[in-house]
């Protein structure tokens, strides 16, 4: 019965109280009842509110806003990368079928074109199977990446972008497992309604069936719309504040950061995504004290903050000592490694929280999918996980249990146009 | 809410669903052997030029068809007439095929069934004409070659007006509109290979 998000309503909000809403009169649900039948004989036009009586007790139009919001499909980058991340992303990596040539995988890229081009804007693919479903879009995305096995076939080896390849071994935490590791195209979709990305999974895995199988899925969350302010860093199941230092959508530092510029010259506008699976060993993390957990990052658990500063976009001081003499950020800080050295090693850094657990043990199966975006990671994500990987104090608490790389090609600039098209095209 | 009956009652919805897909199935082939001749929507009339000065009286949008291995399959979209008058699509033709024909789906007897559409498409003035799944649609009979997921079929309208409208249709596997095939079902002539339809179906993209 209780409902702690119920009883966790701020005060003074504008929604009924918490009594109201535990117990709604039965006069409340027989309207309801009313208004969903009336939609179902009346459908579209009960968008129209005075068409009827029923019609008054449908949401108003800013309550189905997070569903309603669209991402622009088309232009010079695909979406989904310089977006406000959505709550639910689906990373699905397929393996090309023996068959698949050059000419079969643009044949598939025209198709998972169009549905997504269809999707995004909340009408269904052709022939969908399920056309209802496609209604809320909620800002879905599908961005597709390429990994190096693609450059395998008829002519384009010469077109690989060179660090879209196997990554060097970092030791340390890797724990890399197959299941979670490689694939040779990337479906990247993501929405802020779990239901529209499971249909667009669905109908992008109906269209790619004849021409590949699906080596892994993994899906990952953030919070829901609404749950945090605008802008507001989210928290990953460490409790930590995560993705902090980051280039902002829509600035030129974001393009400078992410979008490769043209090595090779079909990649311009595109970018390179490595996607690691970060298991966190909870169990241990949680027997830790709390001071410790934040000399191990060197950030405050409850703002963010550095230990240097008071407020989470405080510019870390890494040069400051305590009255011992002592950094204040230790040595072998999370933030001290991860700190770019040099403007090449910047990126994108993404994460999304997954939940798989409770193991039968009841220990936790949880983590991030850590998803970053660079020009070229030769000069981003791989020096600085080198670094990461030899003496990060976090590495006593994670183990890295998945690891891809994928060229994430530019976007379709309009219609008739597919993604990797200046790819496979000429 | 009623309870449901048994799903397999010959009063249920589902046993009426099951009859009609096969009903479909012997309808398709139906059609096909009784218009094997001359018909008044036979593609041999059409005009096999798609650059007609009027062929954009007509335009054909979210076009998509069916994949097939052999046989025939079906092709869907919308029709929408751009001039200021009543058009009619009186037959169409297409490389990919030997024989089209535009078909209806019709209730016969409290049963959908699937059969010739003697008066075309019509398509009101400034109008729009959905070709859909268990609704109209057109028939590509006597297919050339395998149609695979991705491919680009072009398809032909012969219009009432004497001109003809060109478009193209891109192939998608769907389990649905299964009027030409059906597990159980054996006919001549009939493709025997399942489309989109079993995931387990032949890989060759």
């Amino acid at each position: 019965m209780t409902d702690p998000q119920l009883r966790l309503a701020p005060p003074g909000s504008a929604l009924p109280g918490p009594a109201a809403r535990r117990h709604p009169t039965r006069r409340a649900l027989i309207a309801g009842g009313l208004a969903i039948t009336g939609g179902a004989a009346l459908g579209p036009r009960l968008t129209r509110p005075a068409d009827t009586p029923a019609a008054a007790a449908l949401p108003a139009q800013a309550d189905v806003a997070v569903g309603a919001a669209r991402l622009p499909f088309y232009g010079p980058h695909q979406c989904g990368v310089e977006t406000d991340p959505q709550a639910h992303a689906t990373f699905l990596a397929l393996d090309l079928a023996p068959g698949t040539d050059r000419a079969a995988l643009t044949r598939m890229m025209r198709l998972v074109t169009d549905d997504a081009a269809r999707l995004t804007q909340g009408h269904p693919a052709l022939a969908d199977i399920a056309p209802h479903l496609a209604a809320t879009p909620a800002r879905l995305s599908v961005t597709v990446g390429f990994g190096p096995a693609v450059f395998d076939r008829d002519g384009l080896a010469a077109r690989r972008p060179p660090s879209v390849a196997a990554l060097p071994a970092f030791g340390g935490p890797d724990r890399l497992q197959d299941r979670w590791s490689g694939g040779d195209v990337l479906l990247h979709v993501a929405a802020d309604d779990p239901a529209t990305v499971s249909h667009a999974v669905r109908m992008l895995t109906t269209d790619t069936r004849r021409f590949a199988t699906i080596r892994w899925v993994q899906r990952g969350f953030r919070p829901a719309a609404g749950t945090l302010p605008a802008g507001q860093t989210m928290r990953n199941l460490m409790d930590q504040i995560d993705g902090t230092v980051n280039p902002r959508p829509g600035s030129p530092d974001f393009a400078d950061v992410v979008w490769a510029r043209g090595n090779p010259g079909w990649f311009a506008g595109g970018t390179v995504l490595v996607l690691r699976r970060i298991r966190m060993i909870l169990e241990a993390w949680d027997a830790f004290d709390p001071g410790g957990k934040e000399l191990v990052m060197g950030r405050r658990l409850g703002n963010g903050a550095p230990l240097t500063g008071h407020t989470e976009h405080d510019a870390p001081d890494l040069n400051a000592v305590d009255t011992l003499g002592l950094p204040v950020i230790d040595q072998n800080a999370h933030i001290r490694l991860a700190h770019a050295t040099t403007p090449a090693e910047r990126m994108l850094r993404r994460g999304y929280n997954y939940d798989d657990g409770p193991l039968p043990d009841a220990t936790a199966d949880s983590g991030l999918l850590f998803a970053a975006y660079q020009g070229d990671a030769d000069t981003a994500f791989v020096p600085v996980q080198r670094r990461l990987a030899a003496a990060d104090n976090l590495n006593r608490w994670i183990t890295h249990i998945g690891s891809a790389v994928f060229a994430i090609p530019p976007g379709a600039p309009g219609p008739g146009h597919y993604l990797g098209e200046s790819l496979l095209s000429s | 809410m009623t309870t449901n009956p048994p799903a397999f009652s010959p009063r249920s919805r589902v046993f009426t669903r099951f009859v009609v897909v096969v009903a479909l199935a012997l309808a398709a082939c139906g059609s096909r052997s009784d218009s094997g001749g001359a018909s008044a929507t036979s593609a041999t009339t059409a005009p096999t030029s798609a650059s007609s000065p009027a062929a954009s009286q007509v335009t054909v949008s979210d076009a998509w068809v069916k994949t097939t291995q052999s046989g025939m399959t079906a092709a869907f979209g919308t029709l929408t007439n751009l001039t200021h008058h009543k058009v009619s699509v009186t037959g169409a033709s297409a490389p990919a095929s030997g024989m089209v024909e535009l078909h209806e789906v019709v209730t016969v007897n409290g049963v959908p069934q699937m059969r010739l559409k003697q008066s075309g498409f019509v398509i009101a003035a400034h109008g729009t004409h959905t070709l859909a799944p268990g609704g109209d649609h057109i028939m590509l009979m006597n297919i050339t070659q395998p149609i695979t997921a991705g491919d680009t079929v072009t398809i032909t309208l012969l219009l009432s007006d004497g001109t003809s409208a060109s478009f193209d249709a891109v192939a998608k596997d769907f389990s649905g509109a299964n009027e030409t095939y059906h597990p159980g079902t054996s006919m001549p002539g009939m493709t025997s290979s399942p489309t989109g339809s079993t995931a387990g179906g032949t890989m060759t993209p």
